[in-house]
């Protein structure tokens, strides 16, 4: 009976076009530069990507700081069957990096080859797109140190 | 230098950028959609009754949405209806089935209890109303599908307006 039954693709698709804002819009046009940028809270602290606000005071934030373009993976989840529109066509890890200089962690890909070579703890560099537009695309992907 | 403080000058700063949100789905019609978007390919427009409160749904779901009963069989419904409201489209959007302006409308069909949702045209749009008795304008038969687009769109019979009694209770 299901064979009988008519079906079809239906596809919904948002085209939108969103202001960033100056926060993430300075993000953005460091990772079009060739820079990860975070924000410097009053009390010392570097936030990667950059909030408009302080997560602990609620101050308003603005002190700019360049990040390293490495770091440490604090956490991670293989994706063993990568799907249509993520970063990388092959198995590859999301992971939760803290750069150099930052106290918080980013989420990014990371291009490790295979499960058995993610850990926690493991040290990571960033991998830069061949073009860069101001987009979190512009980072391919992180890639474990060492490796190129 | 990583930790110090950025002087040196942004040049076009990135003030904005395109979110695309894209879900591909495989929508399965299910029996009765099935056997409604079928008929549509024989130039049918098939409804079902509810055996409860006797009320005509087009197209059906096999259920009736007030009693929650199934329905039982199907019910041929004219391919002319009466306009119960309608809009102007004005303002262009991607994949417009026409240059703006032109009308969609709710369609009561004749012999159905709910409207179904449609293009009217043949008639400049200031002209559109309530009220105004429309049939389908059906593809050429070899154009025929499974398909809500079998009807191109709705176009005036030339009959006078139905009364807003006759479709007061399916606004």
């Amino acid at each position: 009976m299901t064979a009988d039954l008519l079906s079809a693709p239906y596809v919904l698709e948002y085209t939108y076009t969103r202001s960033t804002g100056p926060v993430i819009g300075r993000f953005l046009t460091g990772l079009r530069d060739g820079a990860i940028v975070g924000v410097r809270t009053a009390g010392g602290k570097v936030i990667v990507p950059p909030t408009e606000y302080d997560p602990e005071t609620g101050a308003a934030l603005g002190e700019f700081v360049d990040v390293g373009d490495a770091g440490v993976v604090t956490s991670w989840g293989w994706i063993a069957e990568p799907r249509r529109y993520q970063p990388l066509g092959r198995p590859f890890a999301w992971a939760l990096i803290r750069l150099d200089g930052a106290d918080t962690a980013m989420l990014h890909a990371v291009d490790a080859g295979s499960e058995t070579a993610m850990r926690t703890g493991m040290r990571v560099v960033v991998r830069w797109a061949e073009e860069r537009k101001g987009s979190i695309r512009d980072i391919e992907c992180f890639e474990p140190e060492g490796a190129a | 230098m990583s930790g110090d403080p950025i002087t040196k000058p942004i040049t076009k700063p990135i003030t904005k950028i395109e979110t695309h949100v894209r879900f591909d789905f495989t929508i399965t019609a299910g029996k009765h959609l099935t056997s409604y978007l079928r008929g549509l390919a024989r130039k049918q427009i098939l409804g079902a009754r509810c055996d409860s409160c006797a009320k005509v749904y087009v197209p059906s779901r096999g259920s009736c949405p007030t009693c929650g009963v199934p329905t039982s069989g199907e019910v041929e419904l004219s391919d002319r209806g009466t306009v119960t409201t309608f809009c102007i489209i004005n303002i262009p959007f991607g994949r417009m089935p026409f240059d703006p302006p032109y009308a969609a409308a709710a369609i009561l069909l004749d012999g159905s209890d709910i409207p179904i949702f449609h293009l009217v045209r043949g008639i400049p749009v200031d002209e559109v109303r309530m009220g105004m008795r429309v049939k389908a304008a059906w593809v050429a038969n070899d154009q025929l599908a499974p398909t809500l687009q079998s009807i191109q769109w709705f176009e005036p019979t030339g009959e006078s307006d139905a009364p807003f009694e006759s479709y007061a209770d399916h606004l």
